[in-house]
């Protein structure tokens, strides 16, 4: 009898039973959030390859749409992900440690950040609207030489439609990941505040946090693309 | 075998080389060196992605080997959709 009971205390309660031991289970649900990840970059993957196919077919066109991104909004926004990447891996820490206050002030910031992105997005957004350069009947793009292309042909205004389709397409999608991650998150700091994770269980932080960093990365190649490898050639 | 906890210092030192790496990306950005300018942006946002990769994503510190076969195979497929699609495009006005 008091061998039995000893065997089932060292037992976590978090431990379904299906799995042999915690560190199973945790690479079990981690080895699941990546496989979902792969479908993501397979998603992601797709536009990518449109964008690469499309800039090698109109390649002046596609600098000259890329000349008029503002780069400096691009770059703070790489800076708030960035940093809102950090505040989640420091998330994960405080839950790993136990730590509920630490870890609700993560999970926080992460929001914060998370919305800041979307804000200056927006900010971005709105400027392509003055300056009609969303896809559609309205879509007006000035025929100019492309800066330090003097040799090449004006940027044709279809061509330069087929940029802002994919900047939007891709961006958009982004966005898109971003505010799931945000519905993510505030449920997380629901839960957290309510101190439901603990060292033993912590997988929704850890797995939500792998989702956040994957946008995180998508958003690292898309802000050379789209914004920086088309100043100079 | 337990959970390999991460420091927050190496988290801090991570976050600020991705910092200081998009803060050189975009410096390189403004200096003309032709085509090297999307080879060296594309060099830099995959180191960083590596660093996000490896440590805010824990790759370097698990255990478990099929973690590592799904990504290295994502990213394979995802090469093999990039590099054929180019290869057709790239060659379609050769003669």
């Amino acid at each position: 009898m008091h061998d039995s009971s000893a065997a089932v205390e060292t037992h976590s309660p978090a431990l379904r039973h299906h799995f042999a031991d915690m560190e199973q289970q945790r690479d079990a649900a981690s080895l699941g959030m990546w496989l979902f990840l792969s479908t993501e970059i397979m998603f992601f993957g797709g536009l990518f390859c449109a964008y690469l196919i499309y800039r090698y077919l109109h390649f002046n066109d596609f600098a000259a749409a890329s000349q008029t991104l503002d780069i400096r909004l691009g770059a703070i926004n790489t800076g708030v992900l960035i940093l809102s990447s950090l505040t989640v891996a420091l998330a994960v820490h405080a839950a790993q440690k136990g730590q509920r206050k630490p870890l609700v002030g993560y999970l926080l910031a992460t929001l914060v950040l998370g919305l800041v992105f979307l804000g200056i997005k927006g900010v971005e957004y709105a400027d392509k609207f003055e300056h009609h350069h969303v896809p559609g009947p309205s879509f007006h793009f000035e025929s100019v030489p492309v800066k330090g292309h003097a040799e090449m042909p004006p940027a044709e205004s279809s061509h330069a439609e087929l940029f802002f389709s994919l900047y939007f397409a891709m961006t958009g999608m982004h966005a898109l990941h971003m505010i799931i991650g945000i519905g993510l998150f505030s449920v997380l700091t629901f839960f957290a505040w309510k101190g439901r994770y603990t060292p033993e269980y912590n997988t929704p932080i850890e797995n939500a946090g792998l989702y956040w960093h994957f946008v995180d990365i998508i958003w690292i190649y898309l802000f050379p693309l789209l914004y920086l490898i088309s100043r100079h050639h | 075998m337990s959970e390999h906890i991460v420091s927050r210092k190496l988290y801090v030192a991570i976050g600020t080389t991705l910092l200081v790496l998009t803060a050189t990306t975009v410096g390189i950005a403004f200096i003309n060196l032709g085509p090297f300018n999307t080879i060296v942006a594309l060099s830099i946002a995959t180191a960083k992605a590596l660093l996000v990769i490896l440590f805010f994503m824990h790759v370097k510190y698990t255990s478990e080997k099929m973690t590592r076969v799904v990504i290295v195979a994502a990213v394979f497929w995802l090469l093999l959709l990039l590099a054929l699609s180019m290869a057709d495009y790239g060659t379609r006005l050769w003669h």
